[in-house]
C-alpha cells in the first residue's frame, strides 16, 4: 500500500520545517530572558537574604513579577517544540529516537520537576516559608532552567555532530553506543557554554534596558542604579565570556561542520591563509551562484583571521562550497571525498540495508553477512544516498551569512554598553547621559535579534540535515498532507503572536507601574 | 528474568512510563477543577480563589505531561514517531489546549491582558474538558486499536522513506469515532471534575466553595461511574492484542485483558483497592463530618491515591503480559510491543540508571507541595497578595 505513494509532497517539507522553525523562535523569544532574568534575581534575593533591607526584597519581587509573566510562554512554546518531534518529524523519532530521546527524557526527570516545583514556591512562598527556604527556590529555579537548557543542547548538538551512536540494521536505526560521548560531546560543551551564558547577555540587556526607562522618566532612581550595577556586572561579564566561548564554537563549526562555516562566510572557494569577511554585498533574497563567482561583491576583509578563527593556524586551509562538493585534501593530509562519491557511498549503504532486509526475511546468513559487511563500509555516508543534486547540501548562504554579522556585531555592542553603564555608574553619573539611556533601551530588541540570529546560523546552517551528514529533512518527515501542516502552522502563528502581544503588553505594564507598586 | 535484562528493561520502562500516565490522570485535577470554574466560582472573587488554588498546581501537571511524552520518547520510540506522527490532529488539539492553559493563569489578572479576565477563565475551561476527554480517547486506542501501518523496509525506498504512516485521511481524529474511546475519554473527564472538586475542598478554606464543590463532586460521581463501568466491562469482555514473544506474531486473544487483569494478583489487587480508595474518597468527603462539624478534607488524597493506582493497573494490562499495548485496526502484524518497540538495551539501561532520581525528585516535590499548602487559600490571602493570579 505505503509504495502506491510515488512521491513525498515538498511542500508539506517546507511547511514541516516552517512550523518547526516557527516554535523554535517564538521559544527562543522567552527562554533567554527566564535564564538570565534568574541570575540577576537570584543575586538580588541574596543581597536581601545577606543584608536584610526591604529595599532588595522589593527589587528581587519585581523582577521575578516580570520573570513570572515571561515563564509561562517559554513553558507553552516548549511543549509544542518536544511533541512536534513526533508529529512532524516521526521518521526522525524512530531513527534516531533511542539516542535523542534519552536526553529530552533526562530534561523532564532531572531539570522540569526542579523548575516547577520551585518556581512556585518563588512566586507564592514569600510569606509561606523561610527567607533561606525562599532564596533556594529562586536559585533552584534558574538551576533548574538551566540544567535544562543543558540537555535540550546536548540533544540539539547531537543533531549537529552525531557522536555515541551506531546504525543497527536489525532494528533500522541509529543505536547509543556512549552516553558519556552524546552527553559530553565538545559540540555539546561549546554550544551549553556559549548559549547559557548568551541568556545572561539577554537578561542583563533587559534589566539594563528598563532601568534606564525608569532614569529617562526620573521614577524610581535608586532602585535603577542599584538593579543596573548588577545587570551592567552581570552584563559585561556574560558578554566578554560570550565573545570567547563564540570562538571556541567558530573553531568546532569548522572542524566539525565545514559547509555551515563557509555559508556563514559566504566563502565559495576556500584555501589556506583565509580572510574573515567583515562584510561584503551578498544578495540577501537570492542564493549566489557559488559555482561560477570567485567571492562575494564588495569584499572588506581581514587578512588570514578566518584561517586562524577555523583552525587555530593564520595559515590553516579552510574549504568553500565548491571545496565541500568537489572534495579537497585537509592540513593533515586527509582527504576529503566529493559529493559525487559520497552519494555513491550513500546509495550502497541504502542498497545494502535492503538487501539484508530481504535475507533476513528469507534467513539467508550469507547474504546478511555481504550486506552488513557493505554496510559497514559506507553507513558514514547513509544519508548523502537520498540527495541527488549538489545544491541540495548547500544551506540558504544570504541567512547564514547576515544572521552571523548581526549575532558579531550585536555581541561587540554589548561589551560597549555594559562598559559604558558600569564607567556611568562608578566614575560618572548615570542619572545624567540621555543618549545611554536610549541606547540602552534601543538595545532590548536587538538583543533578542542578536539571539535569535545565533539560533538562525546554528539551524540553518546545519541544512539540508536533520542530523548532520546523516538524515536529511526529506527522510525524517511525518507522513502528513500539506493542508494539515499548513494549518496547524496558521493556528500556532496567530496564538503564539497573540500571546506574545498580550505579554509584551502585560510586560509593559508592570514596568509602567514600577517596584514600588506592590507597597 | 535476570535484573537488568533486556526482558526486565522494557518492562520496568513500560511500569515508569504507566506511572507517568498514572500521576498526570490524578494531576489532572487541574483541568477537571478549572472545568468547574464557573459552575463552583458564583462570583469573581470565587473564581480568583479556584484559579490561585489549581493555579499552584498547574505546572506539575504540565510537567508530568512533558515528561510522559519524553520517557515514552526515550523507551518506546516507535510509539513516539507512529502516534504522534500519525494521530495529528489528535495531539494536536490536546496541545494546543494546554498552550491555552499554560498562559491563562499568568495573564487573566494582569492589568494589560488585552483579551480580558474572562477570555482566559474560558480557555482554562476548554482545557479542563478538551485535554482529559482527548487524552483519555488516545488512552483508550491502547485498547481499541488505531489505524496505522508500519513497514520499517520503507526507509530504503527513496521516493517514500516514512516508516510509520497512517492509513487514512483523518490523521487520530477517526479514534472519536470509536464509542468506547469516547466513553473512556468521557470518564477520564468526569474523574478529573471530581479529583477537581476533592481538591477544592481541601486546598480552599471558604465553605461556599466547599457546598459548591460537594455538590458537583455527587454529580460527577454518578456520570463518572456510569461511563467507568461500562468501559471496564466492555474491556474484560473484548477481544485483546496478544502477541508471542519468541516469534513476535501478534493475534487476537479472547478476553486478553480479563486474563492480564485476573491472571496477576499484583494487577487485580492494585486495581480493586484503587477503586475503593476512590469511591472511598469520595463518600468519605460526600457524608462524613470532622469534629468541627466540616466536611472531610483528605478525599483527594484517598482518591488521588486510588487514581493512581487504578490507572496504573489499566496501563500495565494494557502494555505486560505479552500484549500489544499500540494496536493496529488495519495491519495487525504493525501493532506495537513493549519487544519490537522500545529503545536499544543499552539506552534503557542507562536510562534505568538516571530513574533513580525519581525518588529524589518526588520527595522534594512532597517536601514544597507541604510547605506551600500548610495555610489554605481563603478570600483574605488572595485580596492582600499582590503575587496571586
Amino acid at each position: 500500500m505505503t509504495n502506491l505513494l510515488l512521491d513525498l509532497d515538498t511542500s508539506m517539507i517546507n511547511w514541516a520545517r516552517a512550523q518547526f522553525a516557527l516554535t523554535a523562535i517564538y521559544h527562543w523569544l522567552f527562554v533567554p530572558l527566564t535564564l538570565g532574568l534568574a541570575v540577576i534575581m537570584g543575586i538580588m534575593e541574596t543581597c536581601y537574604y545577606r543584608t536584610g533591607k526591604e529595599f532588595w526584597k522589593d527589587t528581587a519581587k519585581f523582577w521575578q513579577r516580570l520573570f513570572g509573566v515571561n515563564f509561562a510562554m517559554g513553558i507553552a512554546t516548549g511543549i509544542i517544540l518536544e511533541f512536534e518531534f513526533g508529529t512532524n518529524w516521526s521518521n526522525y523519532s524512530w531513527l534516531v529516537g533511542d539516542v535523542f530521546g534519552a536526553p529530552l527524557a533526562i530534561e523532564g526527570i532531572v531539570a522540569f520537576f526542579m523548575e516547577s516545583t520551585f518556581v512556585a514556591v518563588m512566586f507564592f512562598g514569600w510569606n509561606k516559608v523561610s527567607k533561606g527556604f525562599h532564596l533556594a527556590s529562586t536559585w533552584l529555579t534558574g538551576l533548574g532552567a538551566t540544567i535544562s537548557a543543558w540537555w535540550i543542547l546536548v540533544a540539539n548538538s547531537w543533531m549537529q555532530y552525531p557522536v555515541g551512536q551506531e546504525f543497527n540494521p536489525d532494528t533500522v536505526r541509529n543505536e547509543m553506543t556512549s552516553f558519556a560521548d552524546v552527553a559530553l560531546s565538545p559540540v555539546a560543551i561549546d554550544k551549553f557554554v556559549h548559549t547559557a551564558i548568551s541568556t545572561w547577555v539577554v537578561g542583563a540587556v533587559f534589566c539594563v534596558g528598563v532601568c534606564c526607562w525608569y532614569l529617562l522618566k526620573r521614577r524610581h532612581v535608586e532602585f535603577a542604579k542599584a538593579s543596573m550595577k548588577i545587570g551592567a556586572i552581570v552584563g559585561l561579564t556574560a558578554s566578554l565570556l560570550a565573545a570567547i566561548s563564540g570562538d571556541h564554537s567558530a573553531y568546532t563549526v569548522g572542524q566539525t561542520q565545514p559547509m555551515k562555516l563557509a555559508a556563514m562566510e559566504a566563502l565559495y572557494n576556500g584555501g589556506t591563509d583565509q580572510s574573515l569577511t567583515v562584510i561584503s554585498a551578498v544578495n540577501p533574497f537570492k542564493q549566489p551562484d557559488y559555482e561560477n563567482e570567485e567571492e562575494a561583491p564588495f569584499r572588506i576583509a581581514v587578512p588570514y583571521a578566518l584561517s586562524f578563527l577555523a583552525t587555530h593556524d593564520l595559515h590553516g586551509f579552510v574549504p568553500g562550497v565548491n571545496d565541500i562538493i568537489n572534495g579537497y585534501t585537509k592540513d593533515d593530509g586527509t582527504v576529503e571525498m566529493s559529493l559525487k562519491e559520497k552519494i555513491e557511498r550513500g546509495q550502497k549503504a541504502i542498497i545494502a540495508l535492503q538487501q539484508f532486509r530481504e535475507a533476513k526475511k528469507k534467513g539467508d546468513s550469507a547474504a546478511m553477512d555481504a550486506a552488513r559487511s557493505v554496510m559497514a563500509e559506507n553507513m558514514k555516508y547513509f544519508g548523502y544516498g537520498y540527495v541527488k543534486e549538489s545544491e541540495q547540501i548547500v544551506p540558504y548562504i544570504p541567512v547564514c551569512f547576515y544572521a552571523f554579522r548581526v549575532m558579531v556585531g550585536g555581541g561587540c555592542l554589548f561589551i560597549l554598553l555594559f562598559a559604558l553603564i558600569l564607567f556611568f555608574l562608578y566614575k560618572k553619573d548615570i542619572t545624567k547621559p540621555k543618549w545611554l539611556h536610549w541606547l540602552a533601551l534601543a538595545c532590548i530588541p536587538i538583543a533578542y535579534i542578536v539571539s535569535e540570529s545565533g539560533w538562525l546560523v546554528a539551524e540553518f546552517g546545519r541544512q539540508p540535515w536533520t542530523i548532520q551528514d546523516m538524515l536529511p529533512t526529506w527522510v525524517g518527515v511525518s507522513d502528513l498532507q500539506t493542508e494539515s501542516v499548513m494549518i496547524t502552522f496558521f493556528l500556532f502563528l496567530i496564538l503564539f503572536t497573540t500571546m506574545l502581544a498580550v505579554e509584551i503588553s502585560i510586560l509593559c505594564k508592570q514596568i509602567k507601574k514600577g517596584p514600588e507598586g506592590e507597597k | 528474568m535476570h535484573i537488568m535484562s533486556y526482558e526486565f528493561l522494557q518492562q520496568y520502562w513500560w511500569f515508569l512510563v504507566s506511572l507517568l500516565g498514572a500521576l498526570l490522570v490524578f494531576l489532572m485535577f487541574v483541568q477537571g477543577g478549572n472545568s468547574l470554574l464557573f459552575q463552583i466560582g458564583k462570583t469573581e472573587e470565587e473564581r480568583r480563589m479556584l484559579v490561585n488554588s489549581t493555579g499552584r498546581k498547574w505546572e506539575f501537571t504540565f510537567t508530568t505531561l512533558v515528561t510522559f511524552g519524553g520517557a515514552f520518547f526515550a523507551s518506546f520510540p516507535l510509539f513516539y514517531s507512529t502516534s504522534f506522527g500519525g494521530a495529528y490532529w489528535l495531539w494536536m488539539i490536546i496541545l494546543f489546549s494546554f498552550v491555552l492553559q499554560a498562559v491563562s493563569y499568568e495573564f487573566q489578572n494582569k492589568l494589560g491582558n488585552l483579551l480580558g479576565t474572562r477570555t482566559f477563565q474560558v480557555f482554562l475551561v476548554i482545557n479542563g474538558i478538551v485535554g482529559p476527554l482527548l487524552l483519555g480517547g488516545a488512552v483508550a486506542t491502547f485498547f481499541d486499536g488505531s489505524n496505522f501501518i508500519v513497514q520499517k523496509e520503507n526507509i530504503a525506498n527513496e521516493f517514500q522513506p516514512i516508516i510509520s504512516q497512517w492509513a487514512n485521511r483523518s490523521h487520530g481524529l477517526d479514534a472519536l469515532l470509536d464509542i468506547w474511546n469516547i466513553v473512556f475519554g468521557l470518564a477520564v473527564v468526569f474523574l478529573s471534575r471530581i479529583l477537581g472538586a476533592l481538591y477544592y475542598i481541601n486546598n480552599v478554606n471558604d465553605d461556599i466553595i466547599c457546598q459548591h464543590s460537594q455538590k458537583r463532586l455527587l454529580v460527577n460521581t454518578i456520570y463518572f461511574l456510569v461511563f467507568f463501568l461500562m468501559f471496564v466491562f466492555h474491556l474484560l469482555m473484548k477481544d485483546g492484542y496478544a502477541y508471542d514473544s519468541t516469534t513476535g506474531e501478534i493475534y487476537m486473544e479472547p478476553n486478553k485483558y480479563f486474563h492480564n487483569m485476573f491472571g496477576s494478583f499484583t494487577v487485580l489487587a492494585l486495581f480493586l483497592v484503587g477503586v475503593v480508595m476512590v469511591v472511598n474518597g469520595i463518600t468519605f468527603t460526600l457524608w462524613l463530618k470532622q469534629k468541627d462539624g466540616k466536611p472531610f478534607t483528605k478525599g483527594i488524597w484517598l482518591a488521588g491515591i486510588g487514581t493512581v493506582m487504578t490507572v496504573l493497573a489499566l496501563l500495565l494490562c494494557a502494555g505486560l503480559f505479552n500484549t500489544a499495548y499500540y494496536p493496529s485496526n488495519v495491519d495487525l502484524q504493525s501493532s506495537l510491543t513493549i519487544e519490537n518497540s522500545c529503545s536499544s538495551e543499552f539506552t534503557l539501561r542507562t536510562m534505568a540508571y538516571v530513574s533513580i532520581l525519581i525518588p529524589f525528585v518526588l520527595a522534594y516535590i512532597v517536601y514544597a507541595w507541604r510547605a506551600m499548602d500548610k495555610k489554605k487559600i481563603d478570600r483574605q490571602e488572595i485580596a492582600g497578595d499582590e503575587e496571586a493570579y
